[in-house]
């Protein structure tokens, strides 16, 4: 099995060499195809790790290796969705999601040739997350869901090998929340992503995720590793098992013991 | 059940006037002519002598006397200011682009901007005068250089606060300064920038005609201080009046074109 994502003994330090420390020692592995998520308690160097892998950061000590190469700058393989939407108010939702193609060597190139084809794959990422027919609109006349749900097109739309999301729905009401786990859950059912989730729900870390890393407080690091074992594809109704609560009990037991720690 | 139907269906009775009038439209007309005939009355109570503060009526009798020279130099007085407009919308945005560009071009820049604008534009006009003699052009740098300041702010303002995630998101694509510029900031700093365009042309205004007060022979600034040394108060006042209504036409106009060009920054959240 490769590798999509493998960092090695990363140290991340903030403002020179007397700096706070973000992350010690960290090290974890995401396998090409796997649902990885990371949890931990507030300030444990989460949004550090997701700007490491873009490779918006550049770590001061150990490696850093997506796709095979040592990250030294920013690597487009990847799509990046905040719990902040960030959609520009002044372009459509469309416009919106082909934003990345304007960007990415690969596309920006060949978009203005190719335009309708690029929007037909964006109508149908569209109608994917349930926003047929919204293209057209511009952000602010959707609810939050709904940007969220463009958010993920966005991120979708340049076809990355790893999407990075950092917390996407921190913001939204539980039943909103669900249906978009249910969202990320068929997206990464049906395409060939990889999908690293940083998140403070450890409900959502257990329904979605393959691979559970919890880290520790500041300096973070990688304290446990889970495997969760339930099978795919998952419904709903496994978040009221028992073995399903036992996991995300035994999480809550660990974040609340690095809690202390720190 | 059937005869509640009937009675939605009647016809309305005619409004009374008083409902029947868009009052928020018609207010702006309403309070005008309210402070005029309160000004009118004040006047004509405390019985106040012309050469102090004539009354409206007054006013307009100068204005309807001296026509065709308040014409003429409401004109110059509007051209200098167009100009000096223009030339501060044209700096204004490229040197707020500039300054936008960096945080240590900001951080440099920024406090000789706040000391140059503190300077009072009223003790630059001599050193204009020095530079380009009298008339126009000292007139139109003065607009010029009071005009500039909020467009500048305004649109450095505006590409300084792109949201972070936005620009992580477009950077981890391999975005360029100048990609994240073109793509977010410059449209982002737009509602800025037409923002700032109302307050520049009043301040526009202001200068010109401090301008033409001190040293020009045309404009509504010259009319004024001449009409004022020789104690024709009515006539000065009709200056002001002049001066304020085409104040109000250039706002109206840029509150229009702001609103054409970035009509989404008044629904989206940008606006709170």
């Amino acid at each position: 099995m490769t590798h999509l994502v493998s960092i090695e003994n990363v140290d991340m330090r903030y403002g020179g060499a007397s700096g706070t420390l973000a992350v010690a020692d960290l090290t974890f592995k995401v396998d090409k195809g796997e649902f990885a998520a990371v949890v931990g308690p507030s300030g444990c160097g989460k949004s550090t790790l997701m700007r490491l892998v873009t490779g918006l950061h550049i770590p001061q000590a150990g490696n850093v290796i997506v796709a095979g190469q040592h990250v030294t700058e920013p690597v487009s393989i990847v799509g990046m969705a905040f719990q902040n939407p960030s959609m520009l108010p002044w372009r459509t939702t469309l416009d919106n999601i082909l934003l990345p193609l304007e960007i990415v060597e690969k596309h920006r190139k060949r978009l203005r040739a190719h335009k309708a084809e690029y929007v037909e794959k964006a109508e149908h990422l569209l109608e994917v997350v349930g926003l047929k027919g919204f293209g057209s609109k511009f952000p602010w006349q959707l609810s939050g869901g709904m940007q969220q749900r463009a958010n993920l097109c966005r991120a979708l739309i340049h076809e990355p090998q790893l999407l990075m999301l950092d917390e996407p729905f921190g913001a939204l009401d539980a039943f909103t929340r669900e249906e978009l786990w249910c969202v990320i859950r068929d997206l990464h059912a049906a395409q060939d992503v990889t999908i690293i989730l940083v998140t403070h729900d450890l409900r959502e870390a257990v329904f979605l995720a393959d691979k559970i890393l919890v880290m520790s407080a500041r300096p973070g690091r990688v304290l446990r590793e889970h495997r969760v074992p339930f099978a795919r594809p998952r419904d709903l109704e496994i978040t009221y098992d028992k073995a399903f609560n036992d996991v995300v009990h035994e999480l809550h037991g660990e974040i609340a013991n690095a809690r202390r720690a720190a | 059940m059937s005869a509640v139907v009937e009675d939605i269906q009647k016809p309305e009775p005619t409004k009374p006037l008083v409902a029947r009038i868009n009052w928020v439209k018609a207010s702006p007309w309403l309070y005008t002519i309210a402070l005029f005939a309160i000004w009118e009355a004040a006047v004509r109570i405390f019985d106040l002598p012309y050469t102090i503060l004539p009354a409206p009526s007054r006013i307009f009798a100068a204005f309807y006397q001296y026509w065709s020279p308040l014409w003429k130099n409401s004109l110059q007085t509007l051209y200098t200011t167009t100009l000096g407009f223009l030339m501060a919308v044209v700096g204004g945005l490229a040197l707020g682009l500039f300054i936008g560009w960096s945080k240590v071009i900001y951080a440099g820049l920024y406090p000789l901007m706040i000391g140059f604008n503190a300077v009072p534009k009223v003790a630059v006009v001599p050193i204009l005068v020095i530079w380009f003699g009298i008339g126009a052009v000292p007139a139109m740098l003065t607009a010029f250089l009071i005009s500039f300041f909020p467009i500048v702010v305004n649109v450095a303002t505006g590409l300084a606060t792109i949201e972070p995630e936005t620009e992580d998101v477009l950077r981890a694509l391999g975005a360029k300064k100048l990609d994240i510029m073109l793509k977010v900031g410059i449209p982002r700093s737009m509602p800025y920038f037409f923002g700032s365009l109302k307050v520049a042309i009043t301040l526009a205004f202001v200068g010109s005609v401090v301008s033409e007060t001190v040293a020009s022979n045309y404009g509504l600034g010259n009319l004024m201080s001449s009409a004022q040394s020789q104690f024709n108060v009515p006539l000065v006042f009709a200056g002001l009046l002049a001066l304020a209504v085409e104040g109000i036409v250039m706002y109206s106009i840029m509150a229009w074109v702001e609103k054409r060009m970035t009509g989404w920054a008044h629904r989206s959240s940008m606006s709170h």
